[in-house]
């Protein structure tokens, strides 16, 4: 029996470790904060994880990267340690989301509201610069448009050139890199720049208020002929594309910007140039608010809950010349600001859905 | 019938057609070298971009302070308890060494932006310093502190300076100029960048290490190689072997072959369903991790082990049981020994496969921002090529080289694995 006996060690290892993964020994308690959620709230709540963890005597937090949608969902799926903690949301967390959380028992969610973040347009430096409109930008991206001969009728979008869409622009060709749609940036910008474009038509805002998803259908689907191409995910890959080529534009979150500005610059939308103290003052049209949500259930089971929310919210982190302004989280106003703190002290839950 | 052939004509036609076989012979031989040389080409294109990009990243700027360890800022009070001496703000430290040196930085502004010199994390090393050893209160030490992200990525070369001052500027005029000073009087320089193998992620570029990845990674490797490995050879031992023909192996064996071939984010879903929800398993455990890599695996391991078995000679079967081996005897001490090699580099090859892959991971929570590293199956950890995914997905420039230099880990580590595997089978393969 020589020859077998390494073989049923291994396969006694298996067996044992194939006991040990058993239903008995399902996790018993969590000693960290286990958070989910945004991509793009991810680079500031992990900068706080770690700060957090490297400045208090609790552990650092555990920070998935899922998505917003993705993230809700799993912080919505219960009470109990194999549930997150605290979800990071790119939006507000929408009305069936809270009723599904009360479904399944997560009933007390305090809302927290970290600062905005920008969505740019930026071009390469090389690049003469796009002064646009967010009317512009909607025509120039729309899968439809309102007929240029002025009748109140909708055409494919026939438009080329950003010259075509506005005569004040340059005859550059419309070459538009920007994230899928599974991205929370995309929803952003179509929900901010491409509707606020799209409402500039009185006639099509009007649409809004007798059909809704027309309305919807009009403004929000890109058009899907080459001229936006879908770039994936990572915006450091559209950064790396704008360097290479001048004549296109790219859609992404204003960190990114900052971080490149030696070799890419935002374009002015409505005479608005996206920097950070534009942003903050709600200047600059396309900026939407970043959030977290906190399970109260969660606060005393989980240690460092309330410690952790303490230190995101703090002067030092989010105030206006915190470590998270640095990181280019645009803060939030003082008075918003002063708000979040106190809510976040009394530990304010959400109302509860009708 | 046509009229016979001039012996002077069959030569000439034999000679056309040979010149013409030898030309498309070269032609054939042309196009396969061609072929080579533009995949080698792609590899060498691939591999200076990964290491001219990479490279950097194990060397890291540090900044040569003498740090006063002044208790008055530390521990005021004198207690003396670790709590004290874990709170205390050791940045304090840096930044008064800092103002020793450059004693014209006065107002405010122009203080941050010396501060801003030195790594955050300098701080936390002095306090595990002290925490270590009490005793350096009241004492002074001269120490090599890590610099910011941008100072390194200046010292570097990889952002152009282009003119100073201006507002795109990642380091001021003023910040340029202490760097140079600071490189002059030999208290700035590269030196290896050992944080990166010994740490965990951080966001701080500087601080940032692989080390917790690639625990993550070898640990469900080993869950992986303990399960995907014993169970792999019995179900191939036992089809190959064992198993009557019959409609239903043959089921079973198109859908191995067929397992082998689906996408890997499906295991992804599948452990999410299965180990996760049912069985309620921690969520980014790399135990979850092997069991998901173990299912991905296994195909590849059995349809290997089933090759590697068909490829023992009957005769050495038909002499086993000749002389009166039972037919376990005759598996066990023939024809497993004699087929193992190529069970094993079956094996190795699915691992590294198992070990490039990110999607399935995904879906199991590894996709995440891990600080310590593991210590075991149950605890968070993420793993090489998320970890790859993370740092290109981050704002912060200095972890473009970190993303090159962690596929440089991860390609050596795959490197390895595949050289083994032909060792493997070139040292104990078996001819007949």
């Amino acid at each position: 029996m020589k020859h077998i006996s390494p073989l049923t060690g291994l396969l006694a290892v298996a067996v044992l470790a194939g006991v040990t993964a058993g239903p008995a020994s399902a996790q018993a308690a969590r000693d960290y904060i286990s958070i989910v959620g945004s991509s793009t709230v991810y680079p500031f709540s992990t900068v706080v994880a770690e700060q957090f963890g490297k400045t208090s005597r609790f552990k650092t937090p555990k920070v998935e990267s899922t998505g917003s949608g993705g993230g809700i969902k799993l912080f919505c799926g219960g009470v109990g340690v194999q549930h997150p903690d605290i979800a990071n949301s790119s939006r507000a967390i929408k009305a069936t989301e809270l009723a599904m959380c009360a479904a399944n028992g997560v009933k007390e969610v305090v809302e927290v509201k970290i600062g905005y973040d920008g969505i740019v347009l930026a071009e390469s430096k090389a690049a003469a610069g796009l002064p646009l409109t967010l009317r512009d930008v909607y025509l120039a991206l729309a899968k439809q448009v309102p007929n240029p001969n002025g009748t109140e009728t909708l055409v494919p979008n026939p438009y080329k050139t950003w010259k075509d869409v506005n005569p004040k622009l340059a005859a550059q060709s419309i070459e538009v890199l920007g994230p899928p749609p599974t991205s929370g940036t995309r929803d952003a910008f179509v929900e901010l720049a491409m509707e606020g474009g799209c409402k500039t038509f009185s006639w099509i805002k009007a649409i809004k208020d007798t059909d809704e998803n027309r309305f919807k259908q009009v403004c929000h689907t890109i058009r899907e002929d080459g001229r936006f191409v879908e770039a994936g995910e990572n915006d450091n890959l559209i950064v790396q594309k704008l360097k290479a080529n001048k004549n296109a534009v790219g859609i992404f979150g204003f960190s990114f910007l900052e971080q490149n500005m030696d070799s890419v610059k935002g374009s002015v939308v409505d005479g608005v140039v996206p920097t950070f103290e534009n942003i903050a003052s709600g200047k600059y049209p396309v900026s939407r608010p970043l959030y977290f949500y906190v399970k109260k259930a969660h606060i005393g089971a989980i240690p460092g809950i309330k410690e952790f929310v303490a230190e995101f919210t703090s002067q030092k982190a989010m105030g206006e010349e915190g470590y998270l302004a640095d990181r280019g989280l645009v803060p939030l106003p003082p008075a918003e600001y002063q708000a979040t703190v106190k809510r976040v002290a009394n530990l304010e839950s959400m109302p509860p859905v009708k | 019938m046509a009229a016979p052939l001039t012996p002077a004509e069959t030569r000439r036609r034999v000679d056309a057609s040979l010149r013409r076989r030898y030309r498309t012979e070269r032609l054939f031989r042309l196009y396969g070298l061609i072929s080579v040389l533009l995949g080698v080409g792609f590899l060498v294109i691939l591999f200076t971009t990964i290491i001219g990009n990479g490279y950097g990243a194990f060397r890291q700027s540090f900044v040569r302070l003498e740090i006063q360890f002044d208790p008055a800022v530390i521990d005021p009070d004198g207690t003396r308890t670790p709590d004290v001496l874990a709170s205390a703000d050791y940045s304090q430290l840096i930044k008064s060494s800092l103002r020793q040196l450059f004693p014209a930085a006065e107002d405010r502004a122009s203080r941050r932006e010396l501060n801003a010199l030195v790594s955050s994390g300098g701080a936390y090393l002095l306090q595990k310093m002290v925490l270590a050893d009490p005793g350096l209160l009241g004492q002074s030490r001269d120490l090599w502190l890590p610099a910011d992200d941008e100072v390194d990525l200046f010292v570097k070369g990889s952002v152009p300076t282009g003119a100073a001052g201006s507002e795109q500027e990642r380091l001021s005029a003023q910040q340029i100029g202490w760097i140079s000073q600071l490189k002059a009087a030999g208290r700035l320089e590269l030196r290896f960048n050992t944080t990166f193998f010994t740490a965990g992620d951080s966001r701080e570029p500087e601080l940032a290490g692989i080390w917790g990845a690639t625990k993550g990674s070898f640990l469900m490797m080993l869950v992986t190689l303990f399960l995907a490995f014993p169970l792999g050879v019995a179900a191939a031992i036992y089809l190959e072997e064992f198993a009557p023909r019959s409609w239903l192996v043959d089921v079973i064996e198109v859908n191995i072959n067929n397992l082998a071939a689906v996408p890997s984010i499906v295991f992804g879903l599948l452990g999410l369903a299965v180990f996760i929800n049912f069985f309620g398993l921690p969520r980014s455990a790399p135990l979850v991790g092997g069991l998901v890599l173990t299912l991905m695996t296994l195909p590849v391991v059995i349809i290997a082990s089933r090759a590697a078995i068909k490829s023992v000679p009957p005769s050495v079967r038909e002499a086993a049981l000749g002389v009166g081996a039972s037919k376990m005897q005759m598996v066990f001490h023939h024809v497993l020994p004699l087929a193992l090699p190529g069970m094993l580099t079956g094996a190795i090859i699915g691992m590294a496969r198992a070990l490039g892959e990110s999607a399935p991971l995904l879906m199991i929570g590894m996709v995440a921002f891990i600080v310590e590293v593991p210590s075991g199956a149950m605890s968070p950890a993420t793993a090489l090529p998320v970890q790859i995914y993370l740092w290109a997905d981050s704002p912060e420039r200095a972890f473009v080289e970190r993303t090159s230099a962690a596929i440089m880990v991860l390609l050596a580590f795959l490197l390895v694995m595949n050289a083994a595997a032909v060792w493997l089978r070139n040292r104990f393969e078996q001819r007949w």
